[in-house]
């Protein structure tokens, strides 16, 4: 198989191997691949050439969402160093992290019982402000002082919150409609 | 399989040629084809110089069949052999027909998609679009005089695979390449987009007669790229006749009226809302089969007011498209309006409020999708070197299996850009288990009552092992034009699990097959020289790429690679030269796996030089 199969995802876009990314950069280099290695710019090749375009096209994509969002990319930064970040095996979390997710939960189940999509917006900003913490505290963690461990828990930390902001964002969305 | 123009033995395809490539709009009420021309998309109209094909099918009882207009006028007169707006059955069982008992056809409820009895026999959805296709490809051949290398075919972007997969059969069946399955508001994006060279995010806003559709795509140097599409397939142009319809009962005081009357204030209503885009009001005079005169006066604002509800309603799906792209609506640098719909005045009003700018509207709204498809056929058929762009779609509903208790669990969601692959590791829960099930479903919602079935894979040949011992991966695939496939493989052993596919969509390549024989054009066409004629053209296409490619990358095969790559090419010559099918077709083969490598190095150069230039941060 060719180099790009076993490059790792940073190397595929020609980016440092870290936490804190340049995402405009990402954004411009995904797209100058994609339209290089896209189905469409096959349309008339032989089939062979067509089934390796989809291939590497689907690599491509996969490797940008992998890096795009912060989670997925801790988690992939942890994984090449051969750390997992045990989100489905390891619940085991501070007492106080656990205090602020059932606060929020009850905050969420009233929203939804009143119909109130200011609070659940409101809500939906507090989280993303703690997500935002997560981050940062991951660009420390993983790029500054390398505790891998650490950032492990912080990644299961930030699936938390991913969740309830994701349900969050369900309600407002129900209330819409 | 490509249908290229055949260039002499041992000369390559000029590389100016121009290949004949059409955008066709397949409509659920209206069909368009259009083409490039000089450079400028148009639409190609019929003998009589009409540009709308009304998408109406009448099958005759000497096995013949009648599409357009002249079908269009006997629809009341022979209504079961008359198939209208076929495209809302495209994909569909019979089940899935809520109005089925109010329309006049003899349905067959037949397993994965209906079908329905005409006097040439049962004829699916399929088959009746496929006379729309052909009619339109034989209008465009006749128009552009010679045969067509490829059609790209417009589908509403929350089209699922079922209708997609039925949509690409009916133009196999019509005798058309599909170079791409494109979205709608994707068309209708592009066809704005290259007109004002723009850059930035954009909004389409397409409502039709029964749906609306929804994208926003993203605008930078060359790349069109679908950001998030939503929508609702049950609110369109027709509910809006029907609040007129409604209004019109309420002032003059009528009650149980019946179908003829029904129909008359129907169709009074839809000639007030399209006379109310042009005036302040409109006259409603009919009079009813029992002889009562009606005649009133709908001001646009009493319009307004009934219909409040219908547009807050249309701007829903708007929101959640913002949402799924997270951008806000004054992040938007344009909004553009397809379908016939977004002539209302209002419609144009609300839409420009909620983004606080005027739509764009310079384009036919009728037309602009079609324009798009040419626009995007004329770049896949390799006409428009150079200057070229590329188009990113996405996923519209999202992909998942059924776990325990009925409920879906999602592995690939709504909105991520295609082509898109995601594998996922299953385990048997009986020792000696070798088989298993799984259900492939499409949609957002939670029970598996309320997604769409795909299809259920068998995966068999599992080796018996304890149970939970075997790993069994599965890999969902999804191409450019939204269609999926699935592979699976035992991890432990290596063993590639067979899957046999109990399809609750689409048609066998035998069903395929059996259809293009039976169809009159096919019959008198002699199969042993169109397979010839594909061999070569194949063959042909191959040789053309290859040398191409050593010419501008030869350098990077050494002496003995590039030998064999020679002597592969002149294998391919002398077959040709000898008009044998299966040499030709074995020949081109051969090259195929010589080139394997080369293609592959020449994809990595690629990639490489698309980030040179960039400013790369340091490693």
């Amino acid at each position: 198989m060719n180099s790009d199969f076993t490059q790792d995802y940073f190397a595929l876009f020609a980016l440092p191997q870290r936490f804190a990314l340049d995402l405009a950069l990402l954004e411009r280099n995904w797209r100058a691949i994609a339209a290089e290695v896209h189905p469409d710019r096959f349309a008339s090749a032989p089939d062979a050439e067509r089934r390796r375009a989809l291939m590497v096209a689907t690599r491509v994509n996969e490797a940008y969402q992998t890096l795009k969002k912060p989670i997925s990319r801790a988690r992939y930064l942890l994984s090449l160093a051969g750390v997992d970040t045990q989100e489905e095996t390891n619940t085991s979390m501070p007492a106080d992290f656990l205090m602020l997710q059932m606060e929020w939960h009850e905050a969420l189940a009233d929203a939804k019982a009143d119909s109130d999509i200011e609070a659940l917006e409101k809500l939906s900003r507090e989280i993303q402000s703690d997500m935002r913490e997560l981050e940062t505290a991951l660009t420390q963690g993983i790029d500054h002082e390398h505790d891998l461990e650490g950032a492990a828990v912080l990644v299961r930390k930030l699936r938390f919150l991913e969740k309830i902001e994701q349900d969050t964002g369900d309600a407002i969305e129900a209330l819409l409609y | 399989m490509a249908l290229l123009q055949i260039a002499e033995p041992g000369l390559s395809a000029a590389p100016h040629q121009h290949r004949l490539a059409v955008g066709i709009d397949l409509g659920t009420t209206n069909s368009l084809v259009a083409t490039v021309r000089s450079g400028t998309a148009t639409v190609l109209p019929d003998a009589h110089g009409r540009s709308l094909l009304p998408s109406v099918v009448r099958y005759l009882s000497d096995g013949q069949s009648v599409v357009g207009i002249d079908a269009q006028a006997e629809q009341s007169r022979d209504p079961h052999n008359t198939i209208v707006s076929t495209k809302r059955f495209m994909g569909r069982s019979l089940s899935d027909i809520a109005e089925a008992a109010s329309l006049p056809y003899r349905f067959i409820d037949t397993p994965g998609m209906l079908q329905i009895q005409t006097h040439s026999g049962a004829k699916s959805p399929v088959e009746v679009s496929a006379e729309i296709l052909k009619t339109l490809r034989l209008r465009a051949e006749a128009s552009l005089g010679g045969e067509l290398t490829g059609a790209v075919i417009t589908v509403p972007a929350y089209f699922d695979d079922a209708q997609r997969q039925a949509t690409k059969d009916a133009a196999r069946l019509a005798g058309l390449h599909v170079l791409r399955l494109l979205n709608e508001p994707t068309a209708a994006a592009i066809a704005y987009g290259l007109d004002n060279a723009s850059e930035g995010t954009y909004a389409v806003y397409d409502l039709g007669g029964g749906t609306l559709d929804v994208s926003i795509l993203k605008l930078t140097r060359g790349v069109f790229e679908v950001l998030s599409t939503s929508g609702d397939a049950a609110l369109g142009g027709d509910d809006f006749d029907h609040r007129i319809y409604c209004w019109i009962l309420a002032e003059a005081g009528l009650s149980g009226l019946n179908p003829q009357d029904t129909r008359l204030l129907l169709t009074r209503a839809r000639e007030a809302k399209e006379h109310l885009s042009e005036h302040n009001d409109a006259r409603i005079t009919a009079i009813l089969s029992d002889g009562q005169a009606l005649d009133l006066v709908l001001a646009q604002d009493t319009f307004h007011n009934i219909t409040r509800t219908l547009i807050d309603k249309t701007l829903l799906p708007m929101r959640k498209a913002l949402r799924d792209a997270r951008i806000a609506a004054a992040d938007i640098a344009g909004v553009v309006m397809v379908g016939g719909a977004t002539r209302m005045p209002a419609i144009q009003q609300a839409v420009g409020q909620f983004f606080g700018q005027p739509p764009l509207t310079n384009l036919d709204p009728d037309k602009v999708v079609a324009l798009g498809a040419a626009i995007q056929a004329n770049v896949l058929a390799g006409n428009k070197a150079g200057d070229d762009w590329l188009l990113l779609d996405v996923n519209p509903l999202s992909l998942g299996i059924e776990t325990m208790g009925g409920l879906t669990e999602k592995i690939i969601p709504r909105n991520t850009t295609l082509p898109v692959a995601r594998a996922q590791e299953f385990t048997t829960f009986k020792d000696g288990q070798t088989a298993m099930s799984i259900h492939v479903l499409q949609g957002e919602r939670e029970l598996v009552a309320d997604c769409r079935s795909l299809g259920r894979f068998v995966l068999t040949g599992i080796p018996p092992m304890v149970a939970g011992a075997a790993r069994i991966r599965i890999s969902f695939q999804i191409d450019a034009d939204g269609l999926l496939s699935v592979f699976a493989r035992e991890l432990t052993s290596g063993v590639e699990a067979s899957i046999t596919i109990k399809p609750s969509y689409g048609l066998s390549d035998d069903d395929i097959s059996r259809m293009l024989t039976e169809s009159m054009d096919h019959v008198q066409d002699d199969i042993q020289a169109r397979k010839l004629r594909e061999a070569i053209v194949d063959a042909q296409s191959l040789m053309d790429v290859t040398r191409t490619a050593l010419e501008s990358d030869g350098d990077l095969l050494d002496n003995t690679e590039r030998a064999q790559v020679d002597t592969c090419l002149n294998a391919v010559e002398g077959a040709i030269a000898l008009g044998h099918t299966r040499a030709i077709n074995e020949a081109t083969a051969a090259l195929n796996h010589a080139t394997d490598t080369f293609a592959s190095r020449r994809m990595d150069r690629n990639i490489r030089r698309a980030l040179k230039g960039h400013n790369i941060a340091e490693l």
